[in-house]
């Protein structure tokens, strides 16, 4: 549910196909993000599960993003 | 040009703001209208006259929450948000000797923190649409410095340097940012000065006139219109500043 939801944001934010995103895909190296793109999707992530996300560095992956909430939660 | 475009205007029940609000819906763009205390009906009225719908918001630009439901709002009535005139903006005059501490926070809270919260929600929505166009209302007295205006000539070049730095951030997703600097414009805000303090403000004015609610607007609407233009500050005073 989690997962699903995170991968719907970040193929919005960078325009790419949800079945492209998986768990181990890396935001910025994969997909080619800018720091825009991830701002943005740490910001929908925040909004979406209202969590704060102290230190964006520490996401890289879709399961640390994924692992961050469900312990926030 | 512009038409079908939705626009956001903050202040916008009198003065500067609403000559801007009615330009961009004299340009076919869909109006939200912000004010703080009250609105005539028959400035929206006068608003969708033009043709486009008007939705009225009634709050306080200083408040972070507020813009942020704003926002949402908006997406959620228009879809879009193209424009953003940031234009609350208050004085309170004193000599810095015996300003008080609440009238240099107030000041500074709803001109440049105001500035910031409506940037700061509207930008991730413009982002998303990789377009917008955000226009700030600063003042010339922001780069000039004036004389019992600490606190308002230091959220003016505040506005300036948010201004360029907003600028720099969100080129890269196609949006542009810039300040308008208005010398003197006959509105409320000016209408309290004393006829003195009027007379030695135009013995500095070149031009030999004050400014108009419309002169500030078609810059306003020149911004919007160009928008290979950014980070820029243009002075709309007559020739006061050079
Ligand atoms: N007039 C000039 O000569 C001149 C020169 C340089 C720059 N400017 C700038 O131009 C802008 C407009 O000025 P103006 O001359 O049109 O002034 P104005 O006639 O006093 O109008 C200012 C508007 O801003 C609204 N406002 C104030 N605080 C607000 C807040 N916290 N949240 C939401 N709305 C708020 C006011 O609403 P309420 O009445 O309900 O409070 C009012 O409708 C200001 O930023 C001003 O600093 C003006």
């Amino acid at each position: 549910m989690v997962f699903e939801k995170i991968r719907e944001i970040i193929a919005e934010q960078t325009g790419k196909d949800a079945e492209e995103i998986t768990l181990e895909t890396s935001v910025k190296d994969d997909l080619d993000a800018d720091s825009l793109d991830l701002f943005q999707i740490i910001n929908d992530i925040e909004d979406e599960f209202d969590v704060s996300i102290e230190d964006p560095e520490s996401i890289v992956t879709v399961k640390d993003a994924v692992d961050f909430v469900e312990s926030h939660k | 040009m512009l038409k079908g475009k939705t626009a956001v205007v903050t202040g916008a029940a009198k003065g500067i703001g609403k000559a801007i609000a009615l330009a961009f819906a004299e340009q076919g763009c869909n109006i939200v209208l912000n004010y703080r205390s009250s609105v005539a009906e028959e400035t929206i009225r006068e608003i969708e006259a033009k043709g486009v719908k008007c939705l009225p918001v009634q709050g306080d630009v200083s408040d972070f929450a507020f813009a942020s439901d704003m926002m949402k709002q908006v997406k959620k009535e228009f879809g879009s948000i193209d424009i953003l005139v940031n234009n609350a903006g208050i004085t309170r005059d004193m000599l810095l000797m015996r300003m008080k501490e609440e009238e240099f926070d107030s000041v500074i809270d709803t001109n440049l923190k105001g500035t910031f919260n409506m940037i700061r929600h509207a930008s991730s929505i413009m982002l998303k649409q990789r377009s917008g166009v955000i226009i700030n209302m600063a003042s010339v007295v922001g780069v000039t410095g004036n004389a019992g205006q600490a606190n308002y000539a230091a959220s003016k070049a505040g506005i300036i340097g948010l201004t360029k730095s907003v600028a720099k951030e969100l080129a890269q997703r196609g949006i542009t940012c810039n300040a308008i600097a208005p010398g003197f414009v006959e509105t409320d805000m000016t209408a309290v000065l004393t006829d003195e303090q009027k007379e030695k403000m135009m013995e500095v004015i070149p031009l030999k006139r004050y400014g108009q609610v419309e002169d500030i607007a078609r810059a306003a609407v020149f911004f919007a219109e160009n928008t290979y233009i950014t980070g820029q500050v243009l002075n709309v005073d007559g020739g006061m500043v050079m």
